[in-house]
């Protein structure tokens, strides 16, 4: 679905992504790794919104590179970005509004309403006056809108409170069953692996190595060497 | 506004009563014009960031290519040359700034320095061209007979009719804005491009027509004002940078990007203005910078401005 090759950043002079290869199927795929190892440049740059220095990305076979982010969300790409990136200025409900332009399919603002209850209840509320997981529920609600056959989400589970977490995973993990692929760049290990049955995991701006969720779950020794953490605590 | 007006018989010690009237239609239907004029360049800045220094440029361009069009049609004693002039003066700025932004601004977005020292080179060779076709004698338009004699009001007398009428199409001006704004698609695009023009970008605007949108109607609103500013008050060679500086003090004064900042910040410039010249003429202008230095030491964002 989603063929990335020798992709390359820069930042001035810093290289951000030295040469990324990375392919995405049908299956849910997370990008796992410490901070500051280039996962949110990567999801930037294939939706078009940071520069690549070289290589290419293809979506369905179609080139991406050097597409405006618009151009790339017009071939069926959505990206819920890090930090949320809710609009301050608009209702819940005016970000339906404007989420809801592309594509037909599944996602309808009525059954956002009903998956999300909480942004139901809130749809008169301007972006600013929603708490962290309203907000996320939000900037999920507006990438699912465009029914997009491929969603990408930057730390999605970031600043949320466990519960919040639980129902984000159950949404999560819903999407392949409607037909779309999803990647997600996660820094937490639970959501990950209880999300996506395999994992990439990202150091120093490139793919170290892609693995079973289940073999990285059973490998403590790898989980300290490239996140620093054990997952043990989780479940 | 009618808590500014002064009642029967407290005008104050320094101005009869019908005098303080006047002199606060006078700051009103000015303040009227100023909305229409800085309400296009706070809405060229919201969204773009650009701070447009050809702003006055454009209305000075629609103001003389709308005269171009109404004189003969005028001449020929037809009733609709003040409106069609309206719609020259309008088209001509819109399609000059959307010129501009093709052209030059679309290639510096987000250089906020480099686009305002462009905006100043291009407003001085439109100065210069416009000299250059249309002299340095100075025009008005003749608005059509029906809004153009005077109107009695109590306390005041006679007054402009035009004047007011001034005042009414401002109003539908900031009505227009504010649906446009907040009950279409295209003002919901605007208001989340002024948020993050990014994010707005990844989902699935096109973004840089949005902007072109906005410049069309931000130059075409200080088009309509070159026209009534020009039907109010001779238009001369020099209206550019007068109307720059007012739409800029207006906007600092109201806060950027915000149309009812810009209505606030209109208002009060033009109050200003016309209380400064009636109390003292000859130092009025200090009057104005007094309301900027205070808003800019109290509230630098300006009075509806969200912060930085």
């Amino acid at each position: 679905m989603l063929e990335i090759r020798g992709l390359d950043v820069h930042y001035g002079q810093a290289h951000v992504l030295q040469g990324v290869t990375l392919d995405v199927g049908a299956q849910p795929l997370a990008v796992i790794g410490r901070n500051g190892m280039g996962k949110t440049t990567l999801c930037q740059t294939v939706m078009g919104m940071v520069a690549a220095s070289g290589g290419e990305v293809r979506f369905e076979g179609r080139p991406l590179v050097g597409l405006a982010p618009n151009k790339v969300a017009g071939h069926g790409i959505a990206l819920v970005p890090q930090g949320r990136r809710t609009f301050p200025s608009l209702t819940v409900h005016e970000h339906m509004i404007l989420a809801s332009r592309g594509r037909r399919g599944g996602w309808t603002i009525e059954r956002i309403y009903e998956t999300f209850p909480r942004l139901a209840e809130r749809r008169k509320n301007g972006g600013t006056q929603l708490s962290g997981g309203e907000q996320q529920m939000l900037a999920i609600s507006r990438a699912l809108l465009a029914n997009p056959r491929l969603v990408i989400m930057d730390e999605p589970s970031e600043g949320l409170a466990p519960v919040i977490v639980d129902h984000l995973v159950e949404v999560l993990r819903r999407l392949p069953s409607e037909g779309m692929g999803l990647l997600l760049v996660e820094q937490n290990l639970g959501v990950a692996t209880d999300v996506c049955p395999e994992v990439a995991i990202m150091v120093n701006g490139r793919i170290a190595t892609r693995m079973p969720s289940a073999t990285l779950l059973a490998d403590d020794a790898a989980q300290r060497r490239y996140l620093g953490v054990s997952a043990g605590a989780h479940h | 506004m009618s808590d500014s007006r002064p009642g029967g018989g407290h005008g104050g010690i320094w101005m009869t009563g019908g005098l303080a009237a006047t002199v606060v239609l006078n700051g009103l239907t000015l303040a009227a014009l100023y909305f229409i004029v800085a309400s296009g360049f706070s809405l060229i800045f919201g969204l773009m960031r650009t701070v447009n220094m050809a702003h006055g440029s454009l209305y000075m361009l629609g103001a003389y290519v709308g005269y171009a069009v109404f004189e003969p049609l005028y001449d020929q004693d037809l009733w609709y040359a003040w409106h069609v002039g309206i719609l020259a003066g309008i088209a001509s700025a819109a399609a000059f700034g959307v010129l501009m932004q093709v052209s030059l601004l679309g290639w510096m977005q987000g250089q906020e320095l480099r686009q305002a020292l462009v905006t100043i080179g291009v407003s001085i060779i439109v100065a210069d061209q416009l000299l250059a076709f249309f002299g340095g004698t100075s025009r008005q338009f003749f608005a059509p007979d029906s809004i153009f004699g005077s109107t009695t009001l109590p306390e005041i007398g006679r007054y402009p009719t035009f004047r007011l009428v001034q005042i009414g199409i401002a109003v539908g001006v900031g009505v227009a804005l504010w649906l446009l704004l907040n009950k279409t698609r295209l003002g919901l695009m605007i208001r989340a491009g002024v948020d993050d023009r990014q994010m707005l970008a990844a989902t699935g605007v096109n973004v840089p027509l949005v902007s072109l949108a906005v410049f069309a109607l931000g130059a075409g609103l200080a088009g309509l004002g070159g026209i009534i500013g020009s039907t109010a008050q001779p238009l001369v060679q020099g209206v550019d940078v007068r109307f720059l500086l007012t739409s800029l003090v207006v906007v600092i004064v109201g806060g950027m990007g915000s149309i009812a900042g810009t209505a606030i910040g209109a208002i009060l410039v033009g109050l200003a203005e016309q209380v400064g010249q009636a109390m003292f003429p000859t130092y009025s202008v200090i009057l104005t910078f007094l309301i900027m230095s205070a808003v800019l030491a109290l509230r630098p964002q300006g009075i509806l401005g969200r912060p930085a």
